[in-house]
This record gives structure tokens, sequence and C-alpha cells, in this order.
């Protein structure tokens, strides 16, 4: 492999050094890292929160927080969890950083519009900081439902600002990626040529740029109810607060795609490298994640079926539910299918993209009891709901963050970790998920709902399962983050293809030079072709 | 791939971002597609409250303004620049005249009692409360784009006299003209549906 000055030494522009060639970088690679380290203190902040509200729920009656507190609490977990980690966690660190490699280009379309996105994000979570300290954070949940987000007394207008303007965040990297894929494609690659990761951050894209700003208008108007008090959602002058339910999730439900897509992609990377196969059906894939967008845009109200619909829009919008369905089993099938008869080495990106396939098949059929109108009067709003929530964000999102962070971990810095140690904290991280979140799976169906901070006595036993469960998670991230962090204690010695991937980013140099290609990247016929790896592990001494 | 990628790029992106505020609206416009289906006749009533003059001459301004854009992107390409900045002026004081009356009309409704939160939309029928304010909210969208379009156009007035954007690099007064134009065009929409449902 040829020898180049890696990015880290490499500023662009050329004009700023230390502190300032990162601030005001316009290098993709550099501003994927810097959404990394945010990304990263924002999730294990939110990790925290979240182990301190089921300490909270261990024991009955009050513990460690209050009832006030245990609301303005989970109210924070969930706006930093969903709008600082999941919706950002994918495309803006590993999007930023191998989508133009993926296609052959040095870059994004728009580099200042890539940094401007990253000030926004940054900006955004300032402001939810600043308003923890200013009047008490929300404490209406991270769906700011009126009307009592307009009438609560915490500071809702300071809560729902950052998320606006983490909205513009997103929306703003959407449109970067779009146009990037379109221009900048090397001219050598078709659309069914491009790595399948790429693939879904496109079709992300177009949900980010097509979605989000029903949710701007939306926070626009809780503010501005706030402020004027203008009355359109206020059932005593003539306004309907279900209209804002609907506003809400016309957004708000498509973004659950728009975090989960992008997992997907990784996932869809991982599996055909580990199996040394090619991927099994490239265009259903390709077409499953487009499918997922456009159907998931249509289903925003099966979040609502309890309040106060006409049966006829339940009966579609229930309908609608079960053919999302469809596209991701698609995906499941095809990964499950990618690995039979497949050389399968296994690796820690590979264990956890295991643990997705099983999460997420289990978060996807426990949402369609709650898709289903009739069951989900019977588990709307009760701890059912987290867990199959928490089951496809957490389980899915979540884990495909984790498995991209050790798949492309020793690209981005060119150190690999520690295998074994990475093995222990994925099992303690998928024992512990388990733990968690299975007796909230019986607890909903016993009836405890969501969002109160103490319990009938009935509910005790699986609150503590629970507690214990999510100790052993936290010991698990812990580890893990631990573990790759201590890489930066070996050298650099990744070398550039330590998988036998075959997609562009694995042909340069780790970590990569600043313009990325050396010499002009050769795109391949087909994208997953294995042909080249298996015949050079065949001609090493040990053999297959 | 060090090659400098096309031009078109610019504005497929800003294409996308159009997209965006349309859709941002297109929130609001739901909002009223409901309300207006509940409560027609008040709606209407509601509109005949409104000066069909003022729209009017806003609508008028904004179409010439839109024009002048147009007017001023052509005569970059053909290189008369002296033209292209007289148009832009024009638009800029098209805008201006729009904000102008857009206060006038408002404050003469905050006169007479009627705005957010005042006691005559909260003691009369509530139907009403909810033309008005979303009168209040659309227009104020509105009016905070054209104060954004004015700032656009005027760095492109800037950039234009400083010769940054020429014949052959005019891609920001383009882009810059595209959004000053969707601008204009959500006031179409806006337009009937306020003075003109009567």
């Amino acid at each position: 492999m040829e020898t180049a000055a890696s990015f880290y030494e490499t500023p662009e522009p050329a004009r700023f050094s230390g502190i300032w060639s990162w601030l005001f970088t316009l290098d993709h690679k550099r501003i994927g890292l810097m959404y990394l380290y945010a990304i990263l203190f924002w999730f294990l902040l939110a990790v925290f929160l979240g182990g301190v509200l089921r300490l909270e729920l261990m024991f009955p009656g009050e513990t460690v927080l209050s009832a006030q507190l245990y609301n303005s609490a989970f109210t924070l977990h969930g706006v930093v969890m969903i709008f600082l980690f999941i919706i950002p966690a994918l495309p803006a660190v590993f999007g930023n950083f191998f989508l133009p490699i993926h296609i052959g280009a040095d870059d994004v379309y728009f580099p200042r519009l890539n940094l401007l996105s990253w000030y926004l994000y940054m900006a955004g979570g300032a402001i939810a900081v600043f308003s923890l300290f200013s009047g008490g954070f929300a404490d209406t949940g991270w769906t700011f439902y009126v009307p009592f987000s307009i009438s609560t007394n915490t500071n809702v207008s300071t809560a729902v600002f950052a998320a606006f303007v983490l909205g513009f965040s997103s929306m703003l990297t959407g449109l970067n990626f779009i146009t990037t894929v379109h221009k900048m494609r090397d001219r050598a690659m078709g659309w069914l040529q491009i790595p399948l990761f790429t693939w879904s951050l496109y079709a992300t894209a177009w949900v980010q740029l097509l979605a989000t700003p029903v949710v701007t208008i939306t926070l626009v108007l809780v503010m501005i109810e706030r402020f004027f008090n203008v009355g359109l959602f206020d059932p005593a002058r003539g306004g309907d607060p279900i209209l804002y339910q609907h506003l809400f999730w016309m957004y708000s439900h498509p973004a659950v795609y728009i975090m989960i897509l992008p997992g997907m992609g990784v996932i869809s990377e991982i599996i055909p490298v580990f199996a040394r196969k090619s991927i099994f059906g490239y265009k259903a894939i390709v077409g499953s994640s487009l499918a997922i967008a456009i159907a998931g845009s249509l289903v925003w109200a099966h979040h609502m079926y309890t309040s106060g619909m006409s049966d006829t829009a339940v009966f579609v919008f229930s309908l609608l539910t079960f053919v999302v369905a469809i596209p991701s089993a698609i995906k499941v099938f095809s990964w499950v299918a990618t690995l039979y008869k497949g050389a399968i080495e296994m690796t820690p990106p590979l264990f956890f993209s295991l643990c997705f396939i099983y999460l997420f098949s289990v978060g996807g059929l426990t949402g369609l009891v709650l898709g289903a109108a009739g069951a989900n009067i019977h588990v709307h709003d009760t701890h059912f709901v987290v867990a199959h929530f928490h089951f496809t964000m957490f389980g899915g999102t979540g884990f495909a963050f984790f498995a991209a962070l050790h798949y492309w971990w020793p690209k981005m810095f060119g150190r690999m970790y520690d295998f074994k140690k990475a093995y222990i904290a994925a099992i303690l991280v998928t024992g512990g998920f388990m733990f968690h979140y299975v007796p909230m799976f019986v607890l909903g169906l016993q009836g405890m709902p969501r969002r109160y901070y103490d319990y009938l006595p009935q509910y005790a036993q699986g609150n503590f399962f629970a507690g214990f469960g999510a100790l052993f998670m936290i010991l698990g991230i812990g580890l893990m983050v631990a573990n790759l962090m201590a890489s930066f204690a070996r050298h650099r010695d990744a070398g550039s293809d330590p998988w036998g991937g075959v997609t562009l980013e694995w042909t340069i140099p780790s970590p990569p030079p600043v313009h990325n290609f050396v010499r002009p990247p050769e795109i391949m016929a087909y994208p997953y072709d294995f042909s080249g790896v298996t015949d050079r592990s065949a001609q090493r001494p040990k053999g297959e | 791939m060090a090659e400098k990628p096309d031009q078109t790029g610019k504005k497929l992106g800003m294409w996308l971002f159009l997209y965006t505020e349309i859709i941002l609206f297109g929130g609001l416009f739901v909002l009223y597609a409901v309300y207006f289906s509940w409560y027609t006749p008040d709606f209407i009533l509601g509109a005949k409250q409104l000066d069909l003059g003022f729209g009017l001459a806003n609508t008028v301004i904004l179409l010439v303004s839109s024009f002048l854009v147009a007017a001023s992107i052509t005569a970059v390409q053909k290189n008369q620049r002296p033209f292209a900045l007289t148009a832009l002026a024009g638009a800029l004081v098209c805008g201006a005249v729009f904000l102008v009356n857009k206060y006038v009309e408002w404050g003469h409704k905050i006169e007479i009692g009627i705005f957010p939160g005042s006691e005559k939309l909260l003691d009369g029928p509530a139907p009403q409360n909810l033309f008005f304010g979303l009168y209040y909210v659309v227009t104020g969208l509105h009016g905070i784009h054209i104060v954004i379009g004015m700032v656009l156009l005027g760095v492109s007035f800037v950039l234009v006299l400083c010769r940054k954007i020429t014949a052959q690099d005019d891609a920001v007064l383009d882009n810059c003209g595209l959004y000053w134009h969707l601008v204009d065009l959500i006031w179409i929409f806006i337009f009937p549906l306020f003075y003109l449902v009567v």
C-alpha cells in the first residue's frame, strides 16, 4: 500500500493548525469525528440518566428522584437520545466519514454547509443544556404534547427551540448527502453499484428532508402558543389538540426510519464482509430501503389509536403499518440468507450485527402487536411500548452504531482494539439488554403504565429485574468505550484492509489521506464481489 | 476526482431546500384546511373583515418584484450590470413596500382589538379566533421569509456590485432569486386563502 500522510497530519484548509484546524475544517472526515465525540458525550449522558430513571423504578415509592424530577429526567433522556444521539449518530458520524469515500469522492458537495450543520448541532445541544438551568427542564416527554406543553411552568420553549435547531442540522445534512450522491459520484459508478450503507443514507436523507420541516413548524407553533397564546390547539377556543399529534407524528414516525435505515445499511455492509459472500438480494435491499422510506412516511397515526380518531382512520393506518413490516422483513431475510453457507469469520462487528438482527426482529414483531388496532388498546401507553421502542431503537440503531464503531474504528483511527474485551462488552450489553427490557414487555402486558415514577406493588419484581439488567448493560457500554479508547495506546497498525472488505474505503490507507484517494478509485462492477479476497486468503500459507 | 464538480449541484441543493420550505408552510396549510372545513361560514366572515385592497396591492408588489429579480438574472447573464443592479434595487424596494403595507394592515387590526389573546377574540366566537390566529401566524411567518429574502437579495446586490457575481458564475444570484420566487409563490397561496374566501 502507498504511504500517504493521513488527514490528521494534513489540515484542510491548510492555513489553519492546532484546534482551529478542527473548528474551521471543511474535511468531511474531521467533521465526522467531531460529531463522534459530541455524540458519544450525549449518549453516555443519556445512558446515565436512563440508569437513574431505572434506579428510581427499582423499588416502589420515592427513592432517588421526586415525581417532578423524574418527569424532567425522562424528558431529557428522550430528547437527548432522540435528537442528539440516534437521529444524527449514524448519518452524521459514519455517513460523513464514509459516504464520500464509498462513492469515490474527495468530500461532500457542500463542505461549508457540512460544517454549519455541525455548529447547528452543537448549538442545539448547548441550548438544551442552557434550558436545564433556566426554569427547569421540560416535563412533557419528548413528544411535547399540547395542551400540557403550553400550560406547564417548566421551560418548554427553550427545549423546543433546541429541537428546532437540531432539526435544521439534520435537514441540511440530508440535503448535502442527496446532492453529494447525485453530483459527486464517480462517473464509473452506476446507481446499482453504490454500497448499501450509502444507499440507506440516501433514502434516509430524503426522509430527513421531507419530514423534518413538519416538526419544525409544529415546534414553532408550540413556541408561538407559549409566547402569544393564539389558541390554535385549544379546544375552548375552537382548536383541536389531536391536530398537534397528527403534525407531530407526521414527522416523528418517519423519524424512527431516519434512525433505523442507516443502521440497516451498516448491517448490510458488515454481514457480507464476514460471510465472505456476496450480499443476498442487493436490489431487494435497495428497494426495501426506499419502500421503508416511502411507506414509513404514511403510518404516523398509529401512535394515536386511543386519541379519538375515526375507526376508518384507525383501520387504514393499521393496514399501512403492517405493510411497512414487509420491506423490513425482506432485509432480515437477506442478511440471514447472506450468512447461509458463507465462510463466516467471527469478529466483534459481526457479533454486534448478529445481536442486531435478533433484537431488531423482536422489536419489529412486537411493533406489529402495537400496530394491530385491537391489541394496541390493551397495551397503549404501557411499558410494553417502552420495551418495543427500545428493542428497535437501542437494540436496532444502538447496536448498529456499536457495530459500525467496531467495524470502521481501524479505518478511522488506524488502530485495532482488543477483541476479547470487545466480546465481553458485547455479551454484557446484550445480556443486560435482555434482562432489562424483557421484563418490561411482561410489565406492559400486566398493565403497568409508562411515564410514572411509582407503581402498584404487583409490579415490583419486574421493575427490580429490569434495574438489575440495566446495571449490566451500563457496565458493558463502559467497558466497550474504554476498550475502544485503549486502542489509542497502540501503534497505528490496522493496515488498510483488516477485515477483507471490498468497498472503496478498504482500498485506501488507514487513516485515509486528506483527499481520500491516493490514486483514482477503481469501481468494481458489483460492490460485493469477494472473489479477490477469498483468492488472497487461499494463497496465504495457513489457507482457509 | 480532483476535477471541479459542476455548478448544477448548487441549484439542486437549493431546490431541495425549497421543498423543505414548502413543507414548512404545508403544515400550516393543513391546519387551515382542517379548520376551514369545520368552520367554513366563520372563516368567510373573518375574511370579510380583512382589507382586500392591501392584499391585492401586496400581491401585485410581489409579482412585480419577482419579475425584477428574474430580469436581473437575465441582465447579469448578458453582462448588463447597471440594469441588473437597478432591477435588484427595485425588487428590494418592492419587498420594503410589502412590509410597510403589512405593518399598516396589522397595525389597524391590532388597533381595533384583533390580535392573538385580545379580549375581542377571546370573547367572540371560537372559530373567528382560529381564523385570525392562523392569519397572524401564516402572514407573520411569511413576513419573516420576506425579510430573509430581502437580506439575500441585498447580499446579491453587493456581490454584483463588486463583480463577485458574473455571467460565468451566477449561481448565488440564481439561488437567491429562486428563494424570492418561492416566497412570492407562497404568498400567491396565502392571498386567496385569507382574502378571497369570502
